[in-house]
């Protein structure tokens, strides 16, 4: 047992934390945010030239071959910076899909591209009345000739936009609820029938809502067995769950760090008002908030790797629905002890308080995990 | 990052746990395991039984009768313990007034009372609270008048746990009255409860047990070489001793028994296809576990050099809300049964074991209050790790 970092391990934090800290500060992610795309070319080459966009993949794809652990460096430092680049969309649901789920042809041709930066992905699965339950897919894919013809909506495909590929769940058998009869197609954005529309969303995250018409995809489009994808679905959602943990432990401990300097400078009655009990110990709840968040997304991101996969979903829902009730109890605590000002857009913690916000209800809220939890224990 | 047991480790607790297994003797384990009330032999007879084996006191430096375990040793240990319901070890006198000896005592003093610490020859317990100084400490009253090669002390003590089993009491008492700071006039004592002047007197708890007293100081003699550490420097040994304190008292190993033990009630009263229940119950245990995780990673830290700050006090403020929380869902599945607490006539029939968890929702309501009470254990973190 051991909970040290290896030197590998820091100098991927370091290097990163360096670059974020230099090249992503708040004001420079304030024109990323305003800009077009809503995120950075320039910062996506960074993270490709750094490795960042190679850590969890084989090094026969040129990846860093590293663990989920690794993966929560790379999350803890994106949620103290608030990054929004399509990191989680391309890496940890686009490329994991490829890495667990694809021919050897799909990754060869896949994974060298998107470590080097010049293939981002999404995953589009949500549909409108779907809610968190990954079983309910209406979009069909019909068998046409040699390969499918697809036809549905996807709702908030995150980063959906900007993706050079989609993931598409589809049915091609069972009923909408059935957990088979679900296939996963590669589909490219600019294929003929697909109809993007982007959003930005509160949290400044890109979303985009995939209008799939008469959309063709070949055999070779088909990621994994046809009908037996849902175990690769909750696979990867339980995978990316988990980094969304991380990134809220990152997020959180920002909070936590902006909050404290606040209660030690701002002056009220003469005094700093963290010389006042009742505050102090909201203060010390948020702490411990955080450290409970970092140990469950500790817990979730090793037993990703070693665990079969009902312990896996057992573990990562106890993660979803401590990180929920951390995230919701530190960003409205951040808010209210930053008092008016942390009201306002012009400060990063209300932005903080946003992409928490999010997260608590990513890939299923702290309800939908405690009855997962639920079954599965 | 790895959260397995090395082979070695995973042979180490093999090893607890077979010796467990073969030295625990069925009935302790099931009066343990049915909230009983320990006797004074009971709790004893277990200590001698670790001390036997060298167990006793793994923490203590090896020529005392340590046992070098490292801290992921020292945790496997106790979550065998915890698992198996083994009696709890007393803490006063191997896990608080020994570390005082070994730190500020003099030769003669460690030697004189180690040994018999570390056999269980006496039942130590801590004599701190007073009905004036509860959470503000260093106001306590108890004076120490030197006289010759005595001291005479006057005064009381409150909340003394088990001090109805006492042979010793380490107390904190006043030599110097007229200090600026009263931290200042403060001295730590070690006291022969069998000496005249001492009265024990037993406070009834909510849950009707007996397990505080008061004790009563009445010109009581106790000689000068029980002194420990210099005159008026006894609120540096209670520092000492409660930094010492702080780390595992989370109880991770009693929570994860009690949870499990939650479940089996819960399951025998059709309360798990409830979702009002299980989602309180999935909560808790989602807190516990984490808190395991929080635990090993400061204790992660001290292997490594690095000893956590003040906010190990966090292991004590969330450990007690998870322990009071468990035994809030154990009692609700007692349902319409929980206000059965005891037959008027003896040979009525009755289920002991539901009997026991009103009382016992009751009694762990002490779990925030001891040892440092959350609020207090929310300013020494307010204070020492956040700077405020």
């Amino acid at each position: 047992m051991n909970f040290e970092y290896s030197d590998e391990q820091r100098l991927l934090s370091d290097t990163l934390r360096k670059f974020l800290g230099t090249g992503y500060s708040f004001d420079a992610r304030g024109k990323i945010i305003a800009s077009p795309a809503g995120f950075s070319d320039d910062v996506w080459a960074a993270l490709a030239e750094m490795g960042i966009l190679s850590v969890p993949f084989d090094a026969v794809y040129g990846g860093f071959g590293g663990m989920t652990i690794d993966m929560l460096i790379v999350f803890e430092a994106f949620g103290e910076a608030l990054v929004v680049e399509p990191y989680l969309a391309t890496v940890g649901l686009g490329g994991r899909f490829v890495a667990r789920g694809g021919s050897a042809e799909q990754r060869a041709r896949i994974l060298p591209a998107l470590i080097q930066g010049k293939h981002k992905m999404a995953f589009a699965q949500t549909e409108v009345d779907a809610r968190w339950d990954l079983r309910r897919v209406t979009t069909r894919a019909t068998k046409s000739g040699d390969g499918w013809v697809l036809e549905g909506d996807k709702r908030a495909v995150l980063h959906g936009g900007s993706a050079d590929t989609l993931v598409v769940s589809a049915r091609t058998g069972g009923a909408p609820d059935d957990a088979r009869g679900i296939s996963l197609f590669l589909v490219e954005r600019t294929a003929p029938g697909v109809a993007v529309t982007d959003y930005r969303g509160l949290d400044n995250l890109r979303v985009a809502d995939v209008r799939l018409s008469g959309v063709r995809a070949g055999r070779d489009a088909l990621l994994g067995p046809e009908g037996d994808g849902f175990g690769l679905i909750e696979d990867v959602v339980d995978y990316a769950t988990t980094l969304v943990c991380g990134e809220a432990v990152g997020a959180i401990k920002y909070a936590h760090d902006a909050t404290l300097d606040y209660l030690k400078t701002r002056r009220q009655f003469g005094v700093p008002i963290g010389s006042f009990q009742a505050l102090q110990h909201r203060m010390v709840d948020i702490l411990i908030s955080y450290e409970q968040a970092r140990s469950i997304a500790c817990l979730a991101c090793v037993k990703i790797d070693t665990a079969d996969a009902a312990e896996r979903r057992r573990v990562v829902s106890a993660a979803k629905i401590k990180i929920a009730d951390a995230a919701r109890h530190v960003s409205q605590e951040a808010v209210q002890l930053h008092g008016g000002m942390g009201m306002t857009e012009e400060l990063k913690i209300s932005h903080t308080f946003r992409r928490l916000t999010m997260i608590a209800q990513a890939f299923g809220d702290a309800d939908h995990h405690l009855a997962r939890f639920g079954a599965a224990s | 990052m790895d959260l397995n047991y090395s082979p070695e480790e995973t042979a180490f607790r093999d090893e607890v746990h077979a010796w467990i297994e073969a030295n625990l003797p069925s009935d302790l384990r099931d009066k343990v395991l049915s909230y009983g009330e320990l006797t004074k032999d009971e709790l004893l007879g277990w200590h001698k039984t670790l001390a036997k084996k060298g167990w006793i006191a793994p923490h203590w430096p090896r020529e005392w009768g340590g046992t070098d375990w490292t801290v992921v040793q020292r945790y496997i240990f106790e979550e065998e313990c915890g698992a198996a319901g083994c009696p709890p070890i007393v803490p006063f006198g191997v896990r608080m007034c020994a570390p005082v000896l070994l730190r500020f005592g003099t030769d003669a003093q460690k030697q004189r009372f180690l040994p018999r610490i570390y056999n269980g020859d006496d039942f130590w317990v801590q004599g701190y609270s007073e009905p004036g100084a509860g959470s503000d400490l260093a106001s306590l009253k108890t004076r120490a008048v030197r006289d010759g090669d005595h001291y005479v002390v006057t005064g009381q003590k409150i909340w003394t746990t088990l001090g109805h089993y006492g042979d010793w009491i380490f107390c904190l008492v006043r030599t110097d009255p007229k200090t600026e700071k009263r931290q200042d006039g403060i001295s730590f004592l070690l006291v022969d409860m069998k000496s005249p002047g001492i009265t024990v007197r037993p406070i009834v708890l909510l849950d009707q047990s007996r397990e505080v007293n008061e004790v009563f100081f009445d010109d009581v003699a106790v000689p000068a070489e029980n002194l420990v550490h210099e005159e008026n420097k006894g609120w540096t040994v209670a520092k000492f001793l409660l930094g010492y304190e702080r780390m595992g008292t989370g109880n991770i190993a009693v929570c994860k028994r009690e949870l499990a033990r939650v479940k089996e009630l819960a399951a025998r009263a059709g309360l798990l296809d409830d979702p009002r229940f299980t989602d309180r119950l999935t909560r808790v245990e989602v807190e516990l576990m984490a808190l395991e995780i929080t635990n090993l990673r400061f204790l992660d830290q001290l292997r490594g050099g690095r000893p956590p700050g003040a906010e190990v006090s966090l292991l004590k403020i969330k450990g007690t809300e998870i322990q009071q929380a468990l035994t809030e869902l154990m009692m609700q599945t007692a349902g319409p049964l929980a206000p059965i607490f005891r037959p008027v006539a003896p040979d009525a029939p009755f289920d002991a074991f539901t009997a026991t968890l009103f009382p016992r929702y009751c009694n762990v309501r002490k779990a925030t209050i001891y040892a440092g009470s959350n609020e207090i254990q929310r300013n020494i973190i307010a204070k020492a790790t956040l700077g405020l």
